[in-house]
């Protein structure tokens, strides 16, 4: 379970997040929506413990993200930035392989090895292991990213917009394996862009507008239009196909 | 340097050609010294175990630790233009001994060592602290900043010099010169190899630093902690490094820009080769500069300056690292 209690965030001077209370049970894909600038990264990244909280409190499974040692936490919650802005001559094995750090603090174990292999290739990158992460394009590098945070293997994994830079084939791939996870029992937040994704794949959406909690509740209950609406401040068509909410973002 | 031992023929080749240039170091110089003649006359064994071997395993020391050093610089500021000793490193540590002196003439070597690693530590962090905020999209703003911040401190290390009346005495600091090693006065250079093995020891830590701040929280690294530990390893290599054989340029960028170039960041690799390539390098240039106008000597200052110049910028103009 994730609890995040009247949290606020001031940086600069301007107000990022506004007394934000929520709490999100144990398993489950939870989508974070919200127009620019609404606070997901920093929401994101205050339960992450990446920057300090200033004022409400966060736990993880019971723990206080900014009282719990770094080591704990790194084996229970695993997150992704958005642009972390590596372009290393790091091979892709090794960066992948860092994701097993809280677990063997550097030396990989065979057992380290094995899941590090088998993360390699369910993100279809056994074929590029040897190259630098320099020399890749920037979907691959997101995906050897991804791969290093889910080789941590922790129950709780926050991704912020993991689809960017990917394809439609390796986002739709990605959506169904954190679907695929999710259902196995983890717990995992993303941040996402496009509503239509986080419709058809998660269980509940959790939409921000200027820092504040506007919406939260199943795909059913958040697409519709007065909601994204009141979310993203415009009026868009949302129909059903197949039995799923569809919103007309674009048009 | 196991993994040198355990690689491959590569490996072998860089150990034999270090051995090599040991032993050219060993036998060239203004006095003639040959395995023949050793045998048979002790004053050709002094010359060779009080000048021409400590001056040899200075040289290795210092380019291996000096490299070594460089390598961990470029990871804490996620830059490759770095080095230890233009960025400010070495100045700030002649100021260290240069303020020891004055202050309290009478210290002892360990003690001016310490002035000098504490300086050296200062003016690193700052060095590291500015780095990490100027825009990572401008890689080049680092070492212009490493160049002007090191000019700055070089600056005041003269004017007080001058002042003070020991700009000889500080000269000696500035440049990096290897005739002048004796026996009883490089032994501290162990002490720089053992800061490379700390740096080995910490190989993979360091090199989650070099993914972020960010990502080095998330896997649970102690951020701070490692970057302290790096910056020791960085102030205590220079402080030494100037303080018994003076400010040696280049060791620091070239050696690790070549070896990540062909194994990569990842320091657990990368840190015996760039103490291989360090040594190399700088002994190479140290036996140099005693062929170039034999029997007289050009400081290893000097040679590797030119050396060094026109690697770097083989480095940055050559032909891009093959797609590995």
């Amino acid at each position: 379970m994730i609890r995040i209690e009247n949290v606020s965030l001031t940086r600069g001077g301007a107000r990022i997040l506004h007394d934000v209370s929520l709490t999100l049970p144990k398993g489950g894909l939870t989508a974070l929506i919200g127009p620019n600038g609404a606070g997901k990264s920093s929401l994101l990244s205050l339960i992450a413990r990446l920057q300090p909280l200033q004022t409400g409190r966060i736990s993880v499974e019971g723990l206080p993200v900014d009282a719990t040692p770094g080591r704990v936490l790194a084996r229970t919650l695993a997150v992704l930035r958005q642009d972390p802005g590596v372009a290393s001559r790091l091979r892709v094995r090794e960066l992948v392989g860092f994701g097993r750090f809280p677990h063997s603090r550097g030396r990989l174990t065979p057992e380290d090895d094995a899941v590090v292999a088998a993360t390699l290739d369910q993100f279809d990158l056994t074929p590029l292991k040897e190259r630098f992460v320099e020399t890749l394009s920037g979907g691959q590098r997101q995906r050897a990213l991804i791969a290093m945070t889910v080789a941590q293997a922790t129950d709780y994994l926050l991704l912020d917009e993991p689809l960017n830079n990917l394809d439609m084939r390796y986002a739709r791939d990605l959506m169904r394996r954190l679907r695929a996870r999710a259902d196995a029992g983890r717990t995992i937040v993303a941040v996402l862009h496009d509503v239509n994704q986080a419709a058809a794949y998660a269980d509940r959406i959790v939409a921000l507008r200027d820092g504040r909690l506007v919406a939260m509740g199943a795909p059913a209950e958040i697409m519709t239009p007065e909601t994204l609406d009141a979310v993203f401040g415009y009026r868009m068509r949302v129909v059903e196909v197949d039995g799923r909410p569809m919103a007309l973002h674009h048009l | 340097m196991r993994a040198v031992s355990r690689a491959s023929p590569a490996g072998l080749a860089g150990v034999a050609l270090l051995l090599a240039l040991a032993a050219a170091s060993l036998f060239v110089g203004a006095g003639h010294l040959s395995l023949a003649r050793l045998t048979q006359d002790p004053a050709a064994w002094t010359l060779f175990a009080a000048s021409r071997l400590p001056r040899t395993l200075a040289a290795v020391l210092a380019g291996a630790g000096l490299a070594v050093a460089g390598l961990v610089m470029q990871t804490l500021a996620r830059n490759r233009f770095v080095e230890p000793m233009t960025a400010g490193g070495g100045q700030s540590a002649a100021l260290g001994v240069l303020a020891v002196t004055l202050l309290w003439p009478a210290a002892s070597l360990p003690m001016k060592m310490a002035a000098a690693s504490a300086a050296a530590l200062a003016a690193s962090s700052l060095f590291v602290a500015v780095a990490q905020r100027l825009p990572p999209t401008q890689p080049l703003l680092v070492p212009l900043f490493g160049l002007a911040y090191g000019a700055v401190l070089g600056s005041a290390l003269t004017f007080l010099a001058w002042r003070t009346d020991l700009l000889q005495y500080v000269e000696v600091w500035i440049n990096g010169d290897f005739s002048g090693v004796l026996r009883g006065r490089y032994e501290l250079l162990w002490l720089a190899a053992a800061a490379t093995g700390l740096a080995w020891w910490a190989a993979d830590r360091l090199t989650v630093l070099s993914l972020g701040r960010d990502a080095s929280v998330g896997l649970g690294l102690d951020y701070a902690a490692m970057m302290r530990l790096g910056l020791v390893i960085v102030s205590v290599v220079s402080a030494i490094t100037v303080t018994t054989v003076g400010m040696i340029p280049f060791v620091g960028l070239v050696a690790p820009n070549l070896v990540t170039r062909l194994v990569g960041d990842h320091l657990r690799r990368a840190t015996p080769w760039a103490a291989l390539a360090g040594a190399c390098l700088t002994l190479g240039c140290d036996v140099l500069g005693r062929l170039l106008r034999h029997p007289y000597e050009a400081p290893v200052g000097t040679v590797l300056g030119v050396v060094g110049a026109a690697a770097f910028l083989w480095l940055l103009f050559g032909p891009r690292p093959a797609r590995a």
